[in-house]
């Protein structure tokens, strides 16, 4: 009997197969896809990564069923979802939770790059895809956190499309183009509507694919930053490779596990997370006659709203917040260290890495609090750290001393 | 150095609670969304006192029948006491655009007020109004100063004055600091009555601003639960398939 019904199976796949490459694809990403052995605690994010957004995805798929977004109906229709619809409160949580999570992986996951030296040749193009989903990611995060039609929704849009207004000439024209009205208003949230639900997410599915199948070709670095297609077995299998189904599937998703509980904990008794993931005047509906006493953005834009406000000139904060993020690109060009991984840095490179982790955690909080003197002196120091970090890099990576990159990858 | 310990210490301070931005101490208040009776409670003195020009108009009235344990007849009796229907939401009859007329600004709804102020500072700030004759209703607010608000809640508690005290800051200005309210004229409750009744109205606008708080919570330790045992499993299946890896 079941014999008989794995044969059929069997000539089902072959029939698949011989009209679309599903083994090769199979084998190719999966099965005979070799992963270096020695992952650590810091290689779970890339696959919880796109576990977040398929958690957002099919959320915010159930979320659009209910939600209206115009001025008029978009605050209480999210208070309908949180009360008249059914199990709407669970879907709305988490997917305001799943927004945070978003960021919380994708920076550790951004930071395990720094660590080893992810970034470095042949994984520039990956590093640079990867990058251009953390910008949708920012845009897709932005314009979703104006659907709630909340005070901060309302003056945190306000202020960010401001920021447009800055750059001369055509500056206003542009604020004004992008708002589609002279404040942020219903045409505003209409079009955000648009892109949060479905051009932001169609460019990041676009860009996962690209970001996995470029991984795929060069290969996954690892805490060693060994590369290890240089040593091969008789059978051309990398002699520290294991395939990633099933080795890496049970792992990740152990790691999903150890995951959803963080994640559930938040989503059932925090949702709010002390007003980082919520924030408190955001239920307040917007009220383009007044303006909140203190306008921060949410938690994981501060480090870059921090910058911002650092800057005495509003033109240069903007291109300043722009520069910080634009010089990520650059980091396989910066780094000019005959190594990759931190196991084998300098003394020079780890400092210099430990100042980078201080600023950018410093900035996320200046960015949260009123713009006193003493907060703008410390958003300065850090700021020019920040920037310190990328930009002497050319130098310091080349002078720190390095050990030698071991043959073999370690492993236990 | 300055600015190191004024960062230090302002990295110690826990988020201000105040959505006011009133720099006042408030009062501490035990939220139990468990006491069906304080509930029920505040129910009826939300009704009784604030849906007359606040709206909760996310709100249902039959949600709250299911959610506090009561009947259809009860919520028609003691809660839709305006008439309307089981299922509608509680609007008011007041017009806001003649409400701002009257109190000088609309009386916001208070749907999901609670999670803008907290619980502690409604507590507090429905217990602090104080005589002061220049105000339009004759009261003002030691929580939220010059309030639009009339002290709805008079007859319970009485009226109460300040006691104040000039205090001179660094650069000589004399400012007038409330040091504490008085009892002046007692109304029907005593002040623990009426404290309790206040605790059991914003019990029921915690409840109110966020009805699924309840449920959230009894599900979350289910979920947990779930997901531990799942964790243990993954955990063995991956140390069996790694076993062999060396």
């Amino acid at each position: 009997m079941s014999n008989r019904l794995s044969e059929r199976l069997l000539s089902l796949r072959d029939w698949v197969d011989a009209r679309f490459p599903l083994m090769e694809l199979w084998e190719g990403h999966l099965t005979k896809y070799y992963a270096p052995k020695n992952f650590n605690f810091w290689y779970y994010f890339g696959s919880l990564a796109m576990l977040v957004l398929v958690i957002q995805v099919v959320t915010g798929i159930f979320l659009t069923m209910n939600y209206k977004p115009t001025a008029e109906t978009a605050f209480a229709s999210v208070e309908y979802i949180m009360r008249d619809v059914n199990w709407g409160w669970l879907i709305r949580y988490l997917h305001s939770t799943g927004a945070s999570f978003f960021f919380i992986v994708v920076y550790l996951h951004m930071f395990r790059g720094l660590l080893y030296g992810s970034y470095r040749g042949p994984r520039e193009l990956l590093w640079l895809i990867g990058m251009g989903l953390f910008v949708v990611l920012m845009a897709e995060a932005f314009m979703g956190y104006l659907l709630p039609w909340g005070q901060m929704s309302f003056w945190g849009a306000q202020v960010i499309i401001s920021l447009f207004g800055a750059i001369p000439y055509i500056g206003e024209d542009l604020a004004l183009w992008i708002r589609g009205d002279y404040v942020v208003a219903d045409a505003t949230l209409n079009r955000f509507f648009a892109f949060h639900v479905i051009a932001a997410p169609l460019v990041l599915i676009g860009l996962v694919v690209l970001h996995l199948v470029a991984l795929h070709t060069v290969g996954s670095n690892n805490p060693d930053g060994v590369e290890i297609k240089k040593k091969k077995g008789p059978d051309g299998v990398p002699l520290d490779g294991i395939p990633f189904h099933p080795y890496y599937t049970v792992k990740d998703i152990m790691g999903v596990a150890a995951f959803l509980i963080v994640f559930s904990a938040v989503v059932f008794y925090a949702p709010e997370m002390g007003g980082f993931f919520l924030e408190k005047d955001n239920f307040t509906p917007a009220d383009p006659l007044k303006t909140p006493e203190h306008i921060a953005p949410v938690w994981y834009f501060t480090p870059f709203y921090a910058i911002l406000r650092a800057v005495p000139d509003k033109f240069i904060g903007v291109l300043a917040m722009g520069a910080a993020i634009a010089v990520l690109f650059l980091l396989p060009w910066l780094d000019r260290s005959p190594v990759k991984s931190i196991r084998q840095r300098g003394v020079i490179f780890k400092t210099a890495l430990a100042i980078f982790v201080v600023s950018f955690i410093s900035l996320a909080y200046l960015g949260t609090v009123a713009a006193t003197p003493v907060a703008t002196l410390f958003s300065r120091i850090f700021s020019v750290l920040y920037f310190a970090f990328f930009l002497l890099m050319p130098f310091y990576s080349r002078w720190d001393k390095t050990k030698p990159v071991p043959e073999r990858v370690t492993f236990k | 150095m300055r600015y190191l310990i004024i960062v230090i210490v302002l990295l110690g301070l826990p988020q201000a609670g105040l959505a006011g931005g009133e720099n006042v101490r408030l009062d501490k208040m035990k939220v139990d969304l468990k006491d069906k009776a304080s509930l029920r409670n505040g129910a009826k003195l939300f009704v009784d006192y604030c849906l007359n020009c606040h709206a909760a108009a996310l709100m249902r009235y039959s949600r709250i029948g299911q959610d506090l344990d009561m009947t259809d007849e009860e919520v028609t009796d003691e809660l839709l006491i305006a008439g309307g229907k089981i299922g509608d939401t509680m609007t008011v009859v007041m017009q806001p655009k003649e409400s701002a007329r009257w109190f000088g600004t609309a009386p916001p709804d208070l749907s999901v007020l609670v999670r803008v102020r907290g619980a502690d500072w409604l507590y507090t700030y429905l217990r602090s109004f104080y005589r002061d004759e220049s105000r339009p209703w004759g009261v003002n607010n030691a929580v939220f100063k010059d309030v639009a608000m009339p002290h709805v809640l008079w007859e319970l508690q009485g009226l109460q004055e300040a006691e104040t005290e000039v205090r001179v800051d660094e650069d000589g200005h004399e400012t007038e600091v409330i040091t504490g309210l008085k009892l002046v004229e007692p109304g029907v409750m005593t002040p623990e009555a009426y404290d309790a009744a206040v605790r059991d109205l914003v019990n029921f606008m915690v409840y109110l601003s966020e009805p699924s708080k309840l449920q959230r919570l009894a599900l979350g330790k289910w979920v947990l639960g779930f997901l531990f045992i799942f964790l243990i499993l993954t955990y063995l299946l991956k140390k069996e398939f790694w076993k062999d890896i060396h």
